[in-house]
Formats: C-alpha cells, structure tokens, sequence
C-alpha cells in the first residue's frame, strides 16, 4: 500500500511552510529514519525523515515550493515492485484518507456550546437552566431520625468526622505540619496519632508544596489523603499541586487518573494576624473545574460534610475558620451521617429578603436576620455551605419568594463568591426580583493589623442590615 | 577560665534532638563543625561593653512586648527572641552600613540591632499609628528602608527568595552590600529556599543565609523534620560553603560573619551560617511547650545564656565594676519603658489609613 509523505508542522502553530529542497530523487531506495526532504518557515528549518522503508515513487510538491499547507502529501513511498505509476496517479487525499483533516479548531467551538450539566457553571453569556419555579433544597432530613443529638464545637465535629473515616477506610490517613504529635496546631487532629499511629497521622516538615504535591501522588495511585494546612495562607505555597495536579489530572488523563483528596484547615481571618494570616481563599478555589470547594458554618455540617468529602472521589478543598472552631452546634450522634456536597440549607426560613452566606459569614446573616426581626423585616436565611458546585436553584426558590437577596461573605468583592451569587440570581431570576442584589463583602484592602482598622475590614451585622433594608427599599 | 570551658560546649543535646545532635558532635570532633571556642578572637573591651547593651536592649524589649501581650495591648501572633539575641547582635558586629538584613517573623531582635527605634517598633506591636508600618504590620511585618530592614515576613522560607532577590540587586547595581537572610530550622525544608540556593550560587549574588537552628519549628525538633541536621551542609550540592557557629557565643557569630560577609562581599557568592542556638520562650505566646522539658530550656539559660557569657567576661577580664553594668541595665530599662508608655498611649491609625498604602500612584510623564 503506498504510503503519502505529509509535509510536516515544525510547531504548534504553523500551518504553512516552504520545501526548500528533496534529498532523495523518485526511484530511489529509502529507508525508515532517512533524511529524504528539507522544510523551512520564517523561524526554523527542519528536516524530513521516512517514516518507512521502500521506494521514493514520486515527488507531489516539487523543491522551492512556498506555502505548502501542513499535511498536504508532498510525495509517495512505496513498497519494492509496487505498482508506484499506479500510485503517483492517485488522487493524493484518496490514498490516504486517514490522514487529519486540519480542523484543531472545530472541537473547540464545539466546547462552548451550552450543554453544561444542571448543577455546574452555564457558559459564559446564556442563561442558567433553572426552572421557572425553582425548588429549594429540603435539608430537613439530614439528621437521621432518631438520632441522639449532642452539643459539640467545630474542632470536635472535624475531629471525629476524621476519625470515623479513618476507622471506616485503611486508605485515609492524616498529613501536615504539627497534626500529629502536637496534636494539631488548632487541636483540631487531638488523639488521632494516639488511636491511629505515626503511619496513618504524619508530621510533615514546613514544606506545604512538596507535601501536598506527595498527596496528590498517594491519592492518584487511590489512597484517600486528608491534607491539613495550619491555615489555607500557607496552601499558597502549594497551589500548583492543588490546582494543576489534583484539580486537572481527571480531564487530562481522560478519565482515568481520579484524585480522592482533602486538602482541609483554617481559611480566612482570625483575630489580629494581619495580611498574610488572613485570607480568605473561598472564591479563588471557586475559580477552578475540578475541584469542590466546601465552607461549613455549623458543626453538624463540618462533620457531615468532611464525611462526605473523605469519601468523595474528587479533590475537595474544605475551608474552615479559626475563630469558628470553638463554637457549639447540635449534632446528631453516629458514624453514619452525612451531608450531601453541593446542596444548601435554608436555615431560617423568612419571606421579605433572602440572605445568602456561607462559613463565617453566616454569623452576620443570622445576626441580621435577628436584628430585621425586630423592625418588623422578615429574612430568609441560606447556608450555601458549599462554593463549588453552587446549590443556585435553592437561592433561587427563595428569591422568586422574597423577590429580594443580598449575599454576605468575608473575602474580598471583585470576582468573589458573591459577585457570583449576584450574577447567577440575573441569569436565572431577574424578572422575580424588585431590587438590585446587594453584596456585603470584606473590604478592598490587604488585612491590616491595628485593631480599629480591622474591625472596619471586615463585614458586621449592621451592614448586612442596612444592605437588606436598601433592597426593601426600607 | 571556667567560664571559658562551659563556652566550648556546643549546645547541649535536647532529648528530643538526642541523636542528630551526637552525631553533629562526633563531626565537631573530625573538626568540620564549629570553630572551638578557645580559636575565637576575643572581643575589646569596648565590643564586650557594646554587645552586651545591645543584646540587652532586645532581651528587655522582648520580655516587655511578651508582659503586653498578656495585658491585651499585643494581639495576633507574637515571636519572642529571647536566648537568640547573640545572632544578630554578632552578625550586626560583622556587617556595615548598607548592609541589607531580611528575616521572618521572630524579627523584633532584627529590628532593635538594625538600629530602628524601640519606640517605633513597640507601637507597630500595638497597632499604632506611630509603629513602623503605621500599625498595618503588626509584629510579623515591619520594615524600615532607611535601616536597610527588609522585613518581617509571616510565611515561612518566603524571606529566603527574597533576601537572594537584595543579593541580586547589590550584585546588579555593583554597590558592594551584601544581603544579610534569616531563616529558621524548619523554614530551611522549604522548596524555595533550595532554587534559591542555586541562583545564588550560580550568579555568585552576594548573600550570607543565616539560618537559626533554635531545635524547633513550633513543636517539631529539627531531628524530626529534617533528614539532614546539619545545616551548614545544606548548600554542599550547590557548592556553598557553610559552617556550624555556636550562636549562643556573640564572638564567635561576629567572626564566623566576617568571614562570610568577605566571601559574599568579595564576589565569591552565598556562604551558609548555621547558628546553633536556643528559644528560651514558646514559639508564639499560646504555645503549650509540651515538646521539650522545662530542665532543657533551664540548663540552656543556666551554661549558655548569650548575655550572661559576656556580663561574666566583661567582670572577670576587664573588670568591669557591677556598679557601671547596672548603669547600663538602667539604661536599656528606660528606653523600653519608654517604648512601652509610648506605644500604649499613642493613637490608633486614623479610620481614612484603612484605604492607603494599596498601590501607589504612577509617575507623571
Ligand atoms: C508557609 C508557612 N507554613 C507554615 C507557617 C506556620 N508557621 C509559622 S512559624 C512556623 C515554624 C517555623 O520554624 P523555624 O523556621 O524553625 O523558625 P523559628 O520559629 O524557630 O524561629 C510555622 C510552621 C507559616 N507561617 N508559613
Ligand atoms: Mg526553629
């Protein structure tokens, strides 16, 4: 079967080039590696080799042609004693068909059409697929029934959520600076190196992007990591990791290589820790496919959703926050509860303007939603628990309710989680609304230290109420 | 003389750090590690004088800042460097003006030897607008570019990079400084400092790495954290030059810095100081110190305290009247009292200050 030469691509992007010159003539004898043709573009030159052994039959393109196009047939090996007068009279595109058509272009475009599943980002510019009457999530029937509720503080929740994954699975294991021995730099890890073992509760050294990099790896090869940062500003020195290997490794390897990890701890500010200890990661983590990034308020979604995350098969970034860790939450007794990533909570249900947070956030919403109370203003109020996916169509049920929203976070307002919120809400609800989605976010400035400027850095209670009073016109 | 004899005792082996810390001593043996204390150029009277004021002051300071700390005048995270005040005082003896010192967050000491005010630097702990950063900083990041201080960094081995990065700039500019970079033991693990470590190297930047090796990272013992505890070698692949230096000894940090500073200065590129000292006090203030016991840090305070080594030389071989060193005590008192009246009593930073220092504008034209 006669073989086409294609003429060659020197790079990515060239789609064009001269063949400055053949170094074999037709007829003769050519073997598999020969240098047989010489190309040129205005950056390089390049030389052709055989790709198979037999006889140069003929010459397509002669030497000093400009502009042949990328994959045009140049000449025709064939084998020894083929019919190559046979061959040289083919048309070229019928002998091989198999050779690529030039269309790198055409999946592209394909990609953007707006064929999204439900639950994920719609593409840029069309409208989200909400239904008209979108139907809130019913978080109602999370606590098994007749569970035993206990009083607990978020560290508790974490910590035995940890414990009962590591109890329940071999693969999971606990690494990072100071959980082991210390017992956690927040207490958060306490007893697990006593009931699990050096083995499975590693001190890692002070190297956040060697050590993530090392999950990633356990987990491709199918362990189940939980990554502790002793706070999320330190996972900037590992976020290559996080988001070039573990968020992208899924879709690279065609779906083969998944990566069951958890990068988890605190996120966000604490108390007098300045610029570098203070930010909150929420809406970068947002940015990215691949990743689910989960932000619980309560204790009992700490624990039920790091179960959840501990057993998803994807990476999950599960941002908590230091001055959350200390407080108590009902949660139900019992190794089997869970709470299910990527649905919200209606925590307070109300019918005169939904208030949206999530994390600490949710301590202004409901501190709002308080205050409103006592002016007669109604609020619902929603945990959105988890960033990435965003529960959207459960904001929305409210919103085509109240007809009004304002959205509360701590990070930052260009592009954070309630510039996402707001637009959302547009996409899919705009003619429910009777007001402009309002935002209250942490300031446009790096965390500063001294105590009055911080208090002014960061949202309180009485600008989510004036924000929810602005969008009742009140 | 038997102050002389407890001198040439590196520090002692902690229990946690028992085995990397023998095998470091056997080396001491082979003679690689640090120069025996008895071959150390001892110091005039009048450096054995300023030493100790300086060494002073940071001790004072610092056991002022941790007393207001606990009134609630210092929030968020505070470092003390109480025990390792010999490093910097005895690097700061080595280097001259124009010098660059960069460190992480344990940097107040850095701060008082590169002659900042203790006034400034107290009321940035505090958060005041007369602090070094205008109390935007706070006690991890402070900095004064007429004192060629650099910072005050709050993420580990970050400061590592960027003290090579004033290298380059001394090297790019000719002007003959060299860059003074502060890590800890266990900032010495991270990648960066590695890549930066090559860089240096290989464009020969004018750069002493002075690393801390106070036995622990938070509560991590260096043994437990690092396959390689001798840190003077950690430059070997790359063809740095290091030395083990007994940190607690201000003379002979001041002189292992000499040698440094001329190899850097000279064009020669980066050379590796491991100074061996202590932290007397928690990591930060909320810190359990469960990891080490009380007799260790009480048997470094007791044979090897940096202030003490020089007080006692300064009675017995110059015969310095105790009478003139507590002229001296006072002295250092009254600056930190002051500092700490100063810093507790100036004003808050005006509410306007939460939107400046963001970018800056431009120039014109
Ligand atoms: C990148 C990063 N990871 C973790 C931390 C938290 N942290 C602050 S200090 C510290 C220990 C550093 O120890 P070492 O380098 O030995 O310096 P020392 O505190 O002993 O002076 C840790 C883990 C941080 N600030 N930055
Ligand atoms: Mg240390």
């Amino acid at each position: 079967m006669p073989i086409d030469i294609l003429m060659p691509a020197l790079s990515p992007t060239m789609e064009e080039g001269k063949l400055a010159k053949w170094l074999k003539k037709e007829g003769d004898q050519v073997k598999a590696g020969d240098i047989i043709a010489e190309i040129e573009t205005d950056k390089a030159t390049m030389e052709v080799e055989a790709v198979d052994e037999g006889v140069l039959a003929k010459i397509l393109v002669p030497d000093g042609s400009e502009n042949v196009a990328v994959n045009t047939p140049i000449g025709i090996i064939a084998a020894e004693g083929e019919d190559v007068s046979a061959a040289a009279a083919a048309d070229p595109a019928k002998i091989n068909p198999a050779a690529p058509a030039p269309a790198a272009e055409a999946p592209r475009q394909e990609a953007a059409a707006p064929t999204a599943p439900a639950e994920e980002a719609p593409a840029a510019g069309k409208p989200a697929s909400v239904p008209a009457q979108a139907k809130a999530y019913d978080a109602s029937s999370e606590f098994p029934a007749g569970a035993e509720i206990v009083s607990m503080t978020v560290r508790e929740a974490l910590r035995d959520a940890m414990a009962e994954e590591m109890r329940r699975d071999q693969d999971v294991f606990v690494m990072g600076e100071e959980v082991a021995e210390y017992q956690g730099a927040y207490k958060v890890t306490q007893g697990l190196l006593q009931e699990f073992g050096a083995k499975r509760v590693i001190d890692t050294p002070i190297t956040e992007h060697g050590f993530a990099g090392i999950g990633v790896g356990a987990a491709l090869s199918g362990l189940k990591p939980i990554v502790e940062f002793m706070t999320f500003n330190f996972a900037m020195q590992a976020i290559d990791q996080i988001i070039n290997s573990a968020a992208k490794t899924l879709y690279m390897s065609g779906g083969q290589m998944g990566c069951p990890i958890v990068f988890r701890g605190p996120n966000g500010a604490a108390a007098r820790v300045a610029a570098q200890h203070s930010h909150d990661y929420a809406a970068w983590y947002s940015n990215v496919p691949g990743l689910k990034v989960v932000m619980p308020y309560s204790a009992s979604d700490a624990k039920g959703l790091l179960k959840s995350a501990i057993r998803d098969p994807n990476p999950v970034i599960f941002l908590e926050n230091e001055i959350m860790y200390g407080k108590s939450f009902d949660v139900p007794k019992g190794d089997d509860f869970l709470v299910p990533i990527g649905k919200a909570k209606v925590v307070r249900p109300g019918a005169d303007v939904t208030i949206v947070s999530f994390g600490i956030g949710m301590t202004h919403a409901l501190g709002a939603a308080e205050a409103l109370a006592q002016e007669g203003i109604d609020a619902e109020v929603i945990d959105l628990r988890t960033i990435r996916p965003m529960d959207i169509e459960t904001v929305i049920a409210s919103v085509q309710k109240t007809h009004r929203c304002v959205a509360v976070e701590e990070g930052f307002p260009q592009s954070g989680v309630t510039a996402e919120i707001g637009m959302r809400i547009m996409e899919a609800a705009f003619d429910y609304l009777d007001a402009p989605v309002a935002r209250v976010t942490g300031k446009d400035v790096p965390m500063p230290y001294a105590a009055n400027l911080e208090k002014l850095a960061l949202p309180n209670v009485g600008e989510v109420v004036a924000a929810a009073k602005a969008v009742c016109y009140r | 003389m038997a102050v002389a004899a407890r001198q040439s005792k590196a520090p002692a082996p902690s229990k946690a750090a028992a085995k990397p810390a023998k095998a470091r001593s056997a080396k001491e043996g082979a003679g690689q590690a640090a120069p025996a204390p008895s071959n150390v150029t001892p110091f005039t009277k009048d450096e054995d004088l300023h030493a100790y004021r300086e060494m002073l002051l940071i001790r004072r300071f610092e056991e002022k800042a941790g007393q207001m700390y606990g009134m609630g005048l210092i929030g968020g995270f505070c470092h003390l460097y109480i025990g390792q005040e010999a490093v910097v005082i005895g690097m700061q003896m080595a280097a001259k003006e124009g010098d660059q010192v960069i460190t992480g967050y344990r940097d107040h000491g850095h701060m008082l030897a590169c002659g900042m005010e203790s006034r400034g630097v107290m009321a940035e702990l505090t958060g005041r607008r007369g602090g070094y950063s205008r109390g935007k900083g706070g006690s991890m990041h402070m900095f004064s570019r007429e004192k060629n201080f650099f910072g005050g960094h709050g993420i580990v081995g970050a400061q590592v990079s960027l003290g090579t990065g004033l290298g380059f700039a001394n090297w790019y500019r000719g002007d003959n400084t060299v860059s003074m970079t502060y890590f800890g033991d266990g900032a010495a693990n991270q990648g960066q400092v590695y890549e930066s470590f090559n860089m240096a190297e290989l464009w020969k930047l004018p750069v002493v790495f002075v690393i801390e090796n106070n036995r622990y990272a938070m509560g991590t013992a260096v043994n437990r954290a690092s396959a390689q505890t001798d840190f003077s070698r950690r430059g070997v692949s790359f063809n740095i030059p290091g030395e083990q230096v007994d940190g607690m000894d201000v003379r002979a940090v001041r002189e292992a810095g000499q040698r440094a500073i001329a190899h850097a200065r000279s064009g020669k590129g980066p050379y590796i100081l491991e100074m061996q000292t202590y932290r007397y006090r928690g990591h930060s203030m909320s810190d359990p110190a469960k990891y080490r016991s009380k007799d260790e840090v009480q048997r470094m305070r007791e044979e090897h305290d940096p202030i003490e080594q020089v007080r006692a030389r300064l009675i017995r071989e110059f015969k310095v009247a105790e009478d003139e060193l507590k002229a001296i005590d006072a002295k250092v008192r009254e600056i930190v009292n002051d500092a700490a009246e100063f810093a507790t009593h100036d004003p808050e930073p005006d509410a306007s200050e939460l939107y400046t220092d963001i970018l800056l504008e431009p120039a014109q034209g």
